[in-house]
């Protein structure tokens, strides 16, 4: 199954089980999505439930807000992350707050469903990555998927949960394949070993764990070493308790992210390995992230503004001979 | 409307849709990438309103190449931006959807839905304050007219009164949602209606679109703030490549492709202006010529410098106004 279909089952499966949820957005009724995620939902669930917005993010979310406290569980796709900003202040000043300032009393179950991310050329208003600010708001529960089982999985705890849920999709994963494992259910807010290993615990999310993943051989045979691969998937809460038992058996950490490097989410990882593991540490920790500029659109240069297969391992290398990995 | 200018309109128009067809060609081929939306069945909007408001500045969106060509942006730098080069009009660092250039008074690529109508009042807000008569003219899509940003301009457009002429290029489609699904009116003039005088124009009409244009530009420079004009017109590709058009009926786009821009001028110049058939044609075979031209430089131009990512985040040294 591709991740967009896994998105997609898992959209069906809980809007079969609950008719209170309703999914709206730019094109996602009739048209489908301009990623293919809701695909044929128009055709099942009619246009009551599959609601065709305007250009109108910011109404997009704070009428899901208004939505939820009326009594239904909304699900809120945003076309591409750039055109949330439009949205931030109903993420921010409302969808965040609501439970918190009524004491409880207005609960929220909703999602805003992001897909983000440098894809190919699409240049600097449509490849960012705002992981960082919506991890960043208390209240907002943030979850990525890089995983197609995960996906499936965490999008549907996320759509039946009464918290109010940011989920971050990768623009070039939806093509990806993976199995689906319905009759195991998952924890969406733990951690996932992608591979065990000794040496290194390498941290990371979305997209890049691929690319850390085809990075991987190439690292391991320069040092020598066996490498542990960790999704993070929950990024607000954070599975510490993961990242500690690796990193106790590891003591070495790298951190993988696609976005700018300054002020970018992986600097939270860091923060919290020299707060809390900073004597189980052999080395400094090693921070692989993109680079300080807007996207630019030549594929040359769009591709030095990110970590690759290869800057990773070159980096990775380089970073474990200084540091006797 | 004389002669010579009537043959240029029809020169832009073709030169235009040329222009696409290369861009659509080297799109498939893989030299050109991202998204890139094509302006094929409106040139008659995008040539007419840029030969009308000739001066003053013109904030425009991703679906901008016809534009920035008939402003006088060369082909080469459009075509060579596409194809990511150093020589393209913004070294290769905008692509498709972000043409720039303030030597042209063109500020043609902004991607975000309604996102550049606040910067086009601003402008306005800066010639008048300086005193620069021309007046500023935003283009946008019947999609932009339902975001806050919108309306939000037009108020203040209309309360401050200033030169602003908001051009409405209305292709009933926002990607894949009709208009008249996520909008109370066909026409969207009606949400300028309290603000300012609204127009509206065939926007598959050269000659209407630049007469309606040229009116609206000598109307904002008496000072009684904005005007708006609403120009029909219709997209005869998906709203980019990556989109199949399949909304749309056979019938639909029959009907829409009835109405050719193009088609229509070059029978005003035959009936109207006594133009023969082979003078058009050598028309038409010199704005194909000079695409071809464009393609050749735009592929044989070099690839920006690995030093280009780190430049223009800033200016160079942090210029200081009062350094
Ligand atoms: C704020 C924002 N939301 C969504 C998008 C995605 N998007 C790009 S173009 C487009 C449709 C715009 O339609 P319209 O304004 O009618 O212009 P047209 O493409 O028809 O010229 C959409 C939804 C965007 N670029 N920016
Ligand atoms: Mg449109």
């Amino acid at each position: 199954m591709l991740y967009r279909e896994a998105l997609n089952k898992a959209l069906d499966e809980t809007m079969a089980a609950d008719e209170n949820i309703v999914v709206l957005g730019e094109d996602v009724g009739l048209y489908g999505g301009s990623y293919r995620v809701t695909e044929g939902l128009y055709a099942k669930y009619g246009e009551k439930r599959l609601i065709d917005t305007p250009i109108a993010e910011l109404s997009i979310v704070g009428n899901a807000v208004g939505m939820a406290i009326g009594g239904l569980r909304p699900v809120a796709e945003i076309m591409t992350a750039n055109f949330a900003l439009l949205a931030f202040d109903q993420i921010i000043n409302h969808m965040s707050k609501y439970h918190y300032m009524s004491a409880g009393k207005i609960t929220l179950p909703m999602v805003v469903r992001f897909p983000q991310g440098v894809s190919k050329q699409l240049a600097a208003q449509h490849s960012e990555s705002y992981e960082q600010m919506l991890s960043a708001v208390p209240g907002l529960k943030v979850l990525a998927a890089s995983d197609v089982n995960y996906a499936y999985h965490a999008l549907k705890h996320a759509v039946m949960s009464d918290d109010p849920f940011v989920f971050i999709e990768h623009e070039l994963l939806y093509n990806k394949k993976g199995e689906v494992d319905v009759h195991t259910p998952i924890d969406p807010f733990k951690a996932r070993i992608v591979k065990e290993g000794s040496d290194v615990t390498i941290v990371s999310y979305l997209k890049m764990v691929d690319d850390v993943m085809a990075a991987l051989p190439k690292i391991e045979e320069a040092l020598g070493c066996s490498c542990e691969v960790i999704d993070l998937c929950s990024l607000n809460p954070v599975d510490y308790d993961t990242l500690k038992t690796s990193i106790e058996k590891t003591s070495r950490l790298v951190m993988v992210e696609e976005d700018h490097k300054t002020g970018g989410y992986g600097a939270q990882i860091v923060s919290w390995a020299a707060e809390e593991m900073f004597y189980t540490l052999d080395a400094a920790p090693l921070r692989i992230a993109g680079a300080d500029v807007p996207i630019p659109y030549n594929r040359t240069l769009e591709l030095l503004s990110i970590p690759t297969p290869d800057s990773i391992a070159e980096q990775i290398i380089e970073w474990g001979r200084r540091n006797d990995v | 409307m004389d002669k010579l200018l009537a043959e240029t309109l029809y020169y832009e128009m073709v030169r235009g849709r040329a222009f696409e067809y290369a861009a659509k060609e080297h799109y498939m081929q893989g030299d050109i990438s991202g998204f890139l939306h094509l302006d094929i069945g409106q040139e008659a909007l995008s040539v007419g309103a840029m030969k009308a408001f000739t001066k003053g500045d013109v904030f425009s969106t991703y679906r901008e190449h016809i534009m920035a060509l008939a402003r006088g942006i060369s082909p080469k730098a459009v075509m060579a931006e596409l194809f990511g080069k150093e020589a393209g009009v913004s070294e290769g660092k905008g692509g498709s959807m972000h043409l720039f250039d303030p030597s042209h008074f063109f500020y043609g690529g902004d991607a975000i839905v309604g996102g550049h109508l606040p910067n086009a009042v601003g402008c306005a807000y800066a010639r008048k304050f300086r005193g620069e008569e021309h007046g500023v003219m935003a283009v946008f899509g019947d999609g932009a007219t339902n975001g806050g940003a919108f309306f939000e301009s037009l108020n203040i457009a209309a309360a401050q009164k200033l030169p602003m002429l908001f051009l409405c290029e209305n292709n009933e489609y926002a990607i894949g949602t009709k208009i008249t699904r996520v909008a109370p009116f066909e026409k969207q003039a009606k949400k300028a209606e309290p603000y300012m005088p609204t127009v509206e124009v065939d926007g598959m009409d050269v000659l209407a679109v630049y007469e309606a244009v040229s009116e609206a530009q000598h109307y904002i420079q008496k000072g009684h703030g904005p005007i708006f004009v609403e120009a029909m017109t219709c997209r005869y590709e998906g709203h980019s490549m990556s989109d199949p058009n399949s909304y749309r009926s056979t019938q639909e786009m029959a009907l829409c492709k009835a109405r050719d821009p193009i088609e229509r001028m070059k029978k005003v110049l035959l009936e109207q202006y006594g133009m023969d058939d082979d003078t058009i044609e050598s028309l038409e075979t010199k704005a194909q010529n000079e695409i071809d031209e464009a393609v050749r430089f735009a592929a044989e131009a070099a690839e920006p410098a690995p030093e280009a990512l780190t430049a223009h985040v800033f200016t160079e040294g942090g210029n200081h106004a009062l350094s």
